[in-house]
């Protein structure tokens, strides 16, 4: 084996000083495994050197929360003994390189997140981000990424209940494929990584150790060149069906009483999963490398520490339950072997055909891992832009609303989650495409509410407001399907953090979320960070995932967005002051792309929501939708598609013309369908509340109509608005 | 009214099946793919999934599994076998029932919810429904039925075509055919009508919160007739 030297860290990623400070911190030169053993718990994506000191800011407290971040997934109370277990996680970089495994392993990592827990996964979500539709991978990315996460959700039998994607051409030499999942656990039985007690087995079960995935999780930690191609080797391949059968053979084990603790192999294998354990655990922990089970021949034990072959986990067990644990996992068909025990050692100590090939104290791979504080910038407000008459005077609201409805980003996404199954366990009460996906806690009343968000183009316009507005429209689209909002996981997507302007990005929009999910009640209880999305130089705008869900605690008052009855009345509920800079609106049709994101009014978000909620429970409203990208001209279209109904649009009052007023982005906003017996009551609670509202409009007919300005079918708005992208797809 | 589940290891679709046939009065017990013999049952179902990861073809190694032995004397001897989806796949590969399902035609999953058409009432699973079209949910990648002219021609005298994919008004043409199946086939019987393999999903629509409740129709009916 070759000796080890600078050269040699470096092209392992680590930075001069880095292994300067390896080598001083053991006395000695690493050998080949211990290098390889640094490089994978030093690099970005494993130690979050960039990103710890600004993590530890987040809100991540509240009376609901059983488990914050820190552990493989967060953890919520959701009454009774019922808990849920969830986290989003990125696999963007593999899915670059290879669409269909890198998305495919994504949501197989991400579920066993979850189910390492013990929870069983009882849905999947996803956020998916593309470059421009005219570049030349879209398309092929796009299928692939999207079969991917199909063919691993829809095999276990998970169902996919929501997610978004956008496209935009920041995103074309890096996609983003964040994945969630939500698990359902009795709040006492819930299981965690940290080791405890010495001399304590510690089992690898699942699938054997390829060479598939050797350094991905370096990979995850670098910018892309023209070489990328070259990377393919480091992706992952994924095995649902041997997934499914881990996820059984673990809920079956976890019955008993036999674990101590668990964590799944995911970046940086067996490496960061023994670590992890033991560090948790204060304790040392010994493997012998031959008995690790291998898929192919002559690994050495370099390869087999930093494998990340898919479906593997450890475990370390009570002594003694050997034999019980085996028989289950037999029963499966998985492999299972005993590869080591906990020591008193405080060291991870490695030993290949009865040889020691590895011995570092653990702290120098956990605490002692890098910590930076790297220079960032502030970024400023920008300058509101002015429009005047003649930006609208040619304008005709139809022309623009067919136009916004079929921007790629707003366009029906049916076309994906189709590719999806969204109904298998037989609990699925929302399907994907309306404010967040629901399903039901099985055989109770209640019922979970999920949706993931993001708004990279506020974020990329200031991103303290972005930060803040993402939190908020997660916070929204509980409430608009009548759920009480509870908690939420981060994905935080940006480019180079070793460049000033990309870090403040991730600062500030840290800091956005830390103050609206203080405000708002809606702690964070896990996520990620996924920085060096960038390629050639080019970085993505900053894209953090929110991942929120809200629970409803009678499912049968769940609230949906399509208009249900003619002769019922509509409300906007929030201010519209015609906020049009950095809408779809400006960009589609004034070609504007300056100026600063709609302002986020925390109190009003708070009052708003908390009033639907109100409503809700006294059952007044029939349907809810939030409004969101293309403003209240494009929620209502939305609604009237999907409910077939038309709207008669009363007379806007105000300052704002009526462009500002249809297609502003104001935040903080929804539309609600009144019974006409019910006016009077919600008039009477909205106003007693100190709640802005506009009587909006009437449900009738099959057309949108206002006044002699515009007469549209839903039958024409329907077409364009679903065929966008099955026609883009077979182009 | 006794039933049973098989449970193979890739089987996602037992745990609904179970809920549906208790919520309609049926004993269900769920049994293990590597058992060798099913307790006594009056329905056997061969739920969703993909029972051993579908490699190779779906549901090609369920239909040597050990227990499959004994599902097809039960069915040979005239007992009531339900093959859902993958269960579908698994009978055509163990001969119950002829012809193959092969990747529908766009080459995509499709997870929607579908009209089809009863073709035939004579048998103990549609014999007591009111409706000509159900609405149903497929999900499924590999439900594009095929078979040979002459097992067509077969299938058709016999009066084995139990349900067809068509629209709300039971129009079974190709406009209304979601994955390329030969006469827009869902579903047949054997010869017989004791054995019924179907890709749509029953068991996903017994509940007016979930996609619908036409699948109630087909186990209310069940039990009824039996």
């Amino acid at each position: 084996m070759s000796e080890v030297n600078e050269q040699i860290a470096i092209d392992h990623g680590l930075k001069k000083d880095e292994y300067k400070k390896i080598c001083d911190l053991l006395k000695r030169t690493p050998n080949i495994t211990e290098l390889g053993i640094f490089s994978a718990m030093w690099n970005e994506h494993c130690s979050y050197k960039s990103s710890r000191r600004h993590l530890k800011k987040l809100h991540t407290k509240g009376d609901q929360v059983i488990q914050g971040p820190g552990e493989n997934a967060g953890v919520v109370d959701i009454e009774d003994d019922d808990a849920i277990v969830f986290k989003i996680e990125s696999h963007n970089h593999p899915s670059f390189i290879e669409p269909y495994q890198g998305a495919a392993t994504g949501v197989g990592g991400i579920m066993r997140d979850v189910f390492t827990m013990g929870a069983r996964p009882i849905a999947n979500l996803n956020s998916i981000h593309f470059g421009s539709i005219d570049h030349e991978k879209t398309r092929n990315l796009l299928r692939g990424v999207v079969k991917g996460i199909g063919g691993y959700g829809n095999c276990i039998g998970v169902p996919t209940i929501a997610g978004q994607t956008c496209f935009d051409e920041s995103y074309n030499g890096n996609i983003l494929v964040n994945a969630m999942t939500l698990g359902l656990v009795n709040k006492n039985k819930i299981f965690y990584s940290k080791a405890a007690g010495v001399d304590k087995p510690v089992i690898y079960v699942g699938s054997k150790t390829g060479r598939d995935g050797i350094h991905g999780a370096s990979m995850a930690s670098a910018i892309f060149d023209d070489k990328i191609e070259e990377k393919k080797p480091t992706v992952q391949v994924g095995d649902p069906f041997t997934e499914k059968l881990l996820l059984e053979a673990c809920l079956e084990l976890m019955a008993g009483k036999s674990i101590i603790s668990i964590q799944d192999m995911g970046a940086a294998g067996l490496t960061s999963s023994s670590i992890e354990m033991a560090s948790k655990g204060d304790l040392g922990i010994e493997i012998d490398l031959t008995k690790v089970p291998c898929r192919e021949q002559n690994m050495t034990p370099y390869e087999i520490m930093l494998s990340e072959s898919q479906e593997r986990m450890l475990i370390v067990l009570e002594a003694g339950k050997e034999n019980e644990a085996k028989k289950i996992f037999d029963k499966w068909n998985l492999d299972f072997a005993v590869i080591g025990k906990t020591t008193n050692s405080k060291n991870i100590e490695l030993f290949f055909e009865s040889k020691k090939v590895a011995e570092i104290p653990i702290d120098f791979l956990a605490e002692n891992a890098p910590m930076y504080d790297r220079k960032w910038t502030k970024a400023k407000l920008p300058k509101e832009s002015k429009f005047s008459k003649n930006n609208f005077k040619s304008l005709k609201l139809s022309e623009c609303l067919n136009k916004i409805l079929t921007d790629p980003n707003i366009a029906d996404k049916e076309w994906i989650w189709n590719q999806y199954d969204h109904t298998v366990m037989g609990d699925t009460i929302q399907k994907p495409g309306g404010n967040a996906g629901v399903v039901r806690v099985h055989g109770t009343n209640k019922a979970v509410a999920a949706a993931v968000d993001s708004s990279a183009t506020y974020c990329h316009a200031h991103p303290l407001t972005g930060g803040k507005q993402v939190v908020c429209e997660s916070w929204r689209n509980m409430i608009s399907v009548g759920a009480k909002p509870i908690a939420i996981t981060n994905c935080l997507n940006f480019g180079n953090p070793e460049k000033e302007k990309n870090m403040g990005e991730f600062v500030e929009c840290v800091e956005g979320i830390t103050e609206a999910s203080k405000y708002l009640n809606y702690p964070v209880v896990s996520g990620n960070v996924s920085f060096y999305n960038e390629t050639k130089d080019k970085g993505i705008k900053p894209t953090p995932s929110i991942g929120g869900i809200g629970l409803l605690s009678d499912y049968k008052q769940m609230i949906t967005m399509e208009l249900k009855n003619n002769g019922n009345y509509l409300f906007v509920i929030g201010k519209t002051d015609g906020h049009l800079d950095q809408s779809i609106f400006a960009k589609n049709i004034l070609s504007n792309h300056n100026g600063p994101p709609p302002e986020i009014n925390l109190f009003n978000e708070k009052q708003n929501g908390m009033s639907i909620l109100n409503l809700k429970n006294k059952n007044l409203i029939e349907t809810c939708h939030d409004v969101s990208l293309g403003g209240i001209l494009t929620a209502i279209s939305k609604m009237s598609i999907k409910g077939d109904k038309g709207v008669k649009l009363f007379p806007i009052e105000g300052l704002v013309n009526k462009f500002e007023y249809f297609f502003g982005e104001d935040q903080g906003r929804y539309i609600i369908e009144i019974k006409p017996e019910n006016l009077e009551n919600v008039e009477k609670i909205l106003k007693k509340d100190s709640i802005h509202f506009d009587k909006l409009g009437i449900v009738e007919s099959n057309q949108i109509t206002y006044g002699s300005d515009l007469k549209i079918s839903i039958d024409d708005i329907k077409e364009g608005y679903k065929n966008w992208l099955k026609e883009y797809m077979v182009n | 009214m006794k039933s049973s589940v098989i449970i193979f290891p890739g089987s996602n679709c037992d745990r609904d099946m179970d809920v549906a046939l208790k919520k309609f009065g049926f004993k269900n017990q769920m049994v293990w793919h590597n058992d060798a013999e099913i307790p006594k049952s009056d329905l056997i179902v061969l739920p969703g999934g993909f029972s051993y990861g579908d490699y190779l073809r779906c549901g090609s190694i369920a239909g040597k599994s050990r227990i499959i032995k004994s599902v097809i004397d039960f069915a040979n001897s005239g007992g009531l076998v339900l093959g859902i989806c993958n269960g579908f796949q698994i009978l055509t590969e163990t001969g119950l029932l002829p012809g193959i399902l092969q990747q529908n035609k766009y080459l995509n999953f499709i997870c929607k919810n579908v009209f089809v058409k009863i073709k035939n009432k004579e048998n103990k699973y549609f014999k007591n429904i009111k409706k000509e079209v159900l609405e149903l949910h497929i999900a499924h990648n590999e439900g594009n039925y095929f078979c040979s002219n002459d097992e067509l021609q077969s299938i058709e005298d016999n009066g084995q075509i139990a349900v067809t994919y068509c629209d709300d008004k039971g129009n079974d043409d190709e406009n209304n055919n979601p994955n390329g199946a030969i006469k827009n086939i869902a579903g047949i019987f054997n010869k017989n009508k004791n054995i019924l393999g179907m890709m749509p999903h029953p068991e996903r629509m017994i509940d007016p919160f979930l996609s619908g409740e036409d699948g109630s129709l087909i186990f209310e009916n069940l039990i009824g007739s039996m």
